[in-house]
């Protein structure tokens, strides 16, 4: 029996949780509840972000998403709350279709998952071996975790580099051998100003078409 | 038994980001409520960031090439910053639609069906 790998205790934790969240969203019709498994769902993505390394993606996913979008989405269920549609149901043959395409869609994209994370474990020159790590494979078996040494455990805060590259430089590039590549990798700024006025000009148009009208026979009324 | 004691991979969490998309997609066809229809997408969203992070990770991938770097990161921020902008505008044409039509059905918007 080998030491229990917190690392994967707490990856697995934090996946069942925003998986089996996100299919609680799915199932219920309560429009209420959706909202609030959506946010616990987006909540434990955070979680698995911190454990792939992203500090500053994951704070930003609370942040912006957990604190930010879904308020916004629970005051438009708020608004929107009355009887009638607070849990308005699907018919059977919907669902069926939907399961239908969903289904084959996760039996498409489940088997690829598990190509790459096959490929991303071996040596770059190695070729890809077709069978696929079974846990029943002893010790003495030739598999891909020994190709190549574990990635380092060390981790090292991100928002410094994230920072530097949204202002145009690539502190993480710097070393790149080749001129004309490390000419393409100039930042992120344009982006980032673009996501700026974006950011402007969709407040103005969202504050523009959420706006109360005033009905003109009001003003008589009101008078 | 034996997740417990292996180390976390890339497909681990593309498998996840699999779930959560296909999760969200399943939501937006099957959901009548504008509002579910907008978490559905929502969901398809952090589906794919959970790629884009898992990908930009330097801790899930042995080979040192077939990462993406901080730009996975990078990428994951700008879809979060749009999809908080693509929530607002959404929720105010939701907002509008309710004004006008006193409804938040999405089968009850046919007007401009042929």
């Amino acid at each position: 029996m080998d030491a229990i790998n917190w690392h994967s205790m707490f990856f697995l934790l934090f996946a069942g949780l925003a998986c089996s969240f996100a299919l609680a969203v799915v199932c219920t019709s309560n429009v209420v509840r959706m909202a609030f498994f959506l946010i616990l769902s987006l909540a434990a993505t955070a979680g698995l972000f911190f454990l792939a390394g992203a500090d500053f993606v994951g704070a930003m996913q609370l942040v912006l998403y957990v604190g930010g979008t879904l308020v916004l989405l629970v005051f438009g269920v708020m608004l929107t709350a009355q009887s009638p549609f607070v849990s308005i149901r699907t018919s059977g043959g919907d669902w069926v279709l939907a399961a239908m395409v969903g289904g084959s869609l996760l039996a498409i994209l489940v088997p690829s998952a598990l190509v790459i994370g096959e490929r991303a474990n071996q040596a770059p020159g190695q070729a890809v071996a077709p069978t696929i790590k079974s846990a029943s494979a002893g010790p003495a078996a030739e598999t891909p975790s020994d190709a190549l040494p574990a990635p380092p455990v060390e981790s090292r805060p991100t928002a410094t580099r994230i920072g530097q590259a949204l202002l145009g430089v690539r502190v993480d590039k710097l070393t790149e051998q080749d001129e004309t590549v490390r000419n393409g990798l100039s930042g992120y700024l344009l982006p980032f100003e673009i996501a700026s006025i974006h950011l402007l000009v969709v407040l103005v148009g969202a504050a523009f078409l959420a706006r109360a009208k005033r009905r003109a026979k009001s003003k008589f009324s009101d008078a | 038994m034996w997740l417990l004691t292996e180390p976390v991979g890339l497909s681990h969490y593309l498998i996840v980001g699999a779930i959560m998309f296909v999760s969200g997609a399943v939501c937006m066809a099957t959901k009548r409520n504008a509002l579910g229809v907008l978490m559905g997408i929502e969901l398809v969203l952090n589906g794919a960031n959970i790629n884009f992070v898992a990908f930009g990770s330097d801790f899930l991938s042995r080979n040192p090439s077939y990462g993406i770097g901080l730009d996975g990161q990078v990428i994951a921020i700008f879809v979060i910053v749009l999809a908080a902008a693509e929530a607002a505008v959404a929720l105010a044409i939701v907002l509008n639609f309710y004004n006008n039509y006193s409804t938040v059905d999405v089968d009850q918007a046919d007007e401009l069906k042929g």
